[in-house]
């Protein structure tokens, strides 16, 4: 392969260098106007070189920890859950359609790829949860709604158990005289562990950057997840201070609040973790998209 | 058709009775090895029931006049009448043109430049190199649309913003009341949607590149073909099939828009509803913040509607083009 520098390639180089600053400008801008005084901010703006650097906005958080772990503490719960429960029903409703000889294999992969195709949208959906189910206001109302599976994730599982799953293997099991849910969680599991590590890694991240069921059915805002307080102050920054879960402040300290720098602060909060497992695991995302792309 | 009682007739009933009888013994023995396949599919296809099927059912709604204090599903039927007060407010055709515009013009620009990045990204040779390309491009695809609003807030806030305070002002300029304003929407939020997207696309894109066979360009490099005699006859013929899927994919969900970008993004600002508001953004204010649920109704089932026809059509046309590619 030749690696001497073209026109083109120097060309490239300086659009993709470019292109990713543009990508991560923004989020240096974040950082570095979370750090900046309060005074500067109001006379300079957010900046990338801020003239005065200050820690009030973290020490303003410090003082919301309670509410912040408990947010971050429901958004792990949930993510946790949510992943392990995800990867469990749709592998298992994935394996059993991948299987030849199971007759009704085409009519419930039918069954499930028309959610692919239709879907009843936001106002039917909101009001079989609401009225029929009764999640609004629980924690299952961050756990369920829309992300626990959805047919695109069965339909990519399918397709890997039928390619890497022969039937003869089940059949030596069986003949052994395995029943199906042992050969299926001792040999077809942990024969599956790449496309479960790709599918869960995927739904993890949903359940981690969800805040739209938080926005649609909680209005008891102690059950709040991160991404539901971060949206919640993106309209009402006071929001920090006035939530009364993990104690309320004494009137001075919240009018001394240093809101414009608290933004930025708690959107770092809210984004770094995520961010920051990128940066180790970037493999996988990318190959966790390219599956999804292959199928898709 | 008439039959004919003869003894080999006879013979034969008697056999296919005998037939049957061993069928159904085979059934009942199938059935023996195939029930814990059924087991298993019971709890995601009770999820499935819940999650999407109850709501199609209940897409009905969109055709009564709900009335909360005798049940959704007792409300009398009305026929038409939610759809008349919709068509008949200026929202309707305001949403709808948004929705199509907005998508129609993110589907050029995002295709254009996401195919553009990923020839860039496959002229790097350099590995190092390319794997901070790519996972800077992809990082905007991993983090949620409220934190996006966070940094075009950071960007665009009147008097605190980086654009204002930093580049216009400096620059003798006065600064710009962005969320206000809302002729600067329809370039901020492709802009802002072409950030977050283009890491995604690319490594789609990426890695059909990838898959063409170095032959080909070895083959036109000794034939004396430039650099970009290549690109226009090799690369982009070759990544055509899944350039036009992915378009048509995108087709397919025209009627649709990504809800935390029209509402997050410009903070639900009330000034910026003539060139924010989308399909989504209406049906949610109006169930949720006006609690108008028949408006809302009827908008979300002319999405569902109208969403559901398109990707059927687009989907013809992928198997017309790519029966691969399509979808069923």
């Amino acid at each position: 392969m030749d690696t001497k520098m073209t026109g083109f390639r120097i060309f490239s180089n300086i659009v993709l260098i470019l292109l990713s600053l543009s990508c991560l400008i923004p989020f240096i801008l974040l950082i570095t106007s979370s750090l900046s005084s309060e005074t500067s901010l109001i006379r300079y703006g957010y900046s990338l070189f801020p003239k005065e650097w200050s820690t009030k906005a973290y020490e303003f958080l410090w003082l919301r920890r309670v509410m912040l772990l408990r947010g971050y503490g429901i958004t792990i719960l949930i993510t946790t859950v949510g992943t392990v429960i995800s990867l469990l029903i749709t592998s298992m409703l994935s394996y059993s359609i991948s299987r030849k000889n199971f007759p009704f294999a085409k009519a419930i992969s039918f069954i499930v790829f028309f959610t692919m195709l239709f879907n009843g949208g936001l106002v039917p959906t909101y009001l079989v949860y609401t009225q029929i189910i009764g999640i609004k206001n629980t924690l299952f109302g961050l756990l369920i709604p829309g992300l626990l599976m959805n047919g695109f994730n069965v339909l990519i599982m399918k397709s890997f158990f039928k390619e890497n799953i022969p039937d003869e293997i089940i059949e030596s099991a069986s003949i052994d005289g395995a029943n199906q849910f042992r050969i299926f969680f001792q040999i077809v599991i942990p024969l599956s562990y790449p496309i479960l590590a790709t599918i869960g890694l995927l739904v993890a991240v949903g359940y981690w950057n969800d805040w739209y069921n938080g926005f649609i059915y909680l209005t008891d805002t102690s059950l709040y997840n991160i991404q539901s307080i971060l949206n919640r102050m993106l309209s009402d920054i006071r929001f920090i201070a006035t939530n009364p879960v993990g104690g309320s402040l004494s009137a001075a300290i919240t009018a001394n609040m240093p809101s414009v720098s608290i933004r930025m602060a708690i959107a770092v909060i809210a984004a770094f973790p995520l961010v920051i497992v990128y940066a180790f695991f970037q493999k996988y995302f990318v190959k966790g998209i390219t599956i999804g792309a292959v199928k898709g | 058709m008439e039959q004919r009682i003869s003894p080999a007739n006879n013979a034969d009933l008697k056999a296919d009775k005998h037939v049957s009888k061993v069928n159904k013994t085979r059934k009942r023995s199938r059935f023996k090895t195939y029930w814990p396949y059924v087991v298993m599919c019971i709890p995601g296809l009770a999820y499935l029931f819940i999650n999407n099927y109850m709501p199609i059912a209940g897409l009905t709604i969109a055709f009564r006049n709900i009335d909360y204090s005798i049940g959704i599903f007792n409300s009398p039927w009305c026929g038409f009448d939610n759809f008349r007060f919709l068509f008949s407010t200026s929202d309707a055709a305001i949403i709808t043109r948004n929705t199509l515009c907005y998508n129609i013009f993110f589907i050029f620009l995002n295709t254009i430049c996401a195919v553009a990045v990923a020839i860039m990204l496959n002229e790097i040779k350099n590995k190092a190199m390319l794997r901070i390309y790519q996972s800077s491009v992809l990082l905007p695809h991993l983090i949620s649309m409220v934190v996006v609003a966070y940094l075009v807030y950071a960007a665009l806030a009147v008097d605190t913003g980086f654009i204002n305070k930093s580049i216009l002002e400096p620059l003798g300029f006065k600064g710009i009341d962005w969320y206000t304003e809302p002729k600067y929407w329809p370039f901020i939020l492709p802009l802002v949607n072409l950030w977050k997207n283009i890491g995604f696309l690319c490594v789609i894109y990426f890695a059909a590149i990838i898959g063409i066979s170095n032959d080909y360009f070895e083959a036109a490099v000794l034939d004396g073909a430039s650099k970009w005699q290549q690109i226009i006859h090799i690369t982009l013929p070759l990544i055509k099939p899944t350039v036009i899927t992915m378009v048509l994919l995108a087709i397919g969900r025209i009627f649709y828009s990504d809800f935390g970008l029209f509402y997050q993004v410009p903070l639900d600002s009330g000034m910026l509803y003539s060139t924010t508001n989308v399909i989504d953004t209406y049906v949610y204010r109006a169930l949720i913040k006006i609690g108008d649920i028949g408006m809302a109704s009827a908008a979300g089932f002319f999405q569902s509607i109208v969403g559901f026809a398109l990707v059927m059509i687009s989907n013809l046309v992928v198997r017309k083009i790519d029966p691969d590619k399509a979808l069923f």
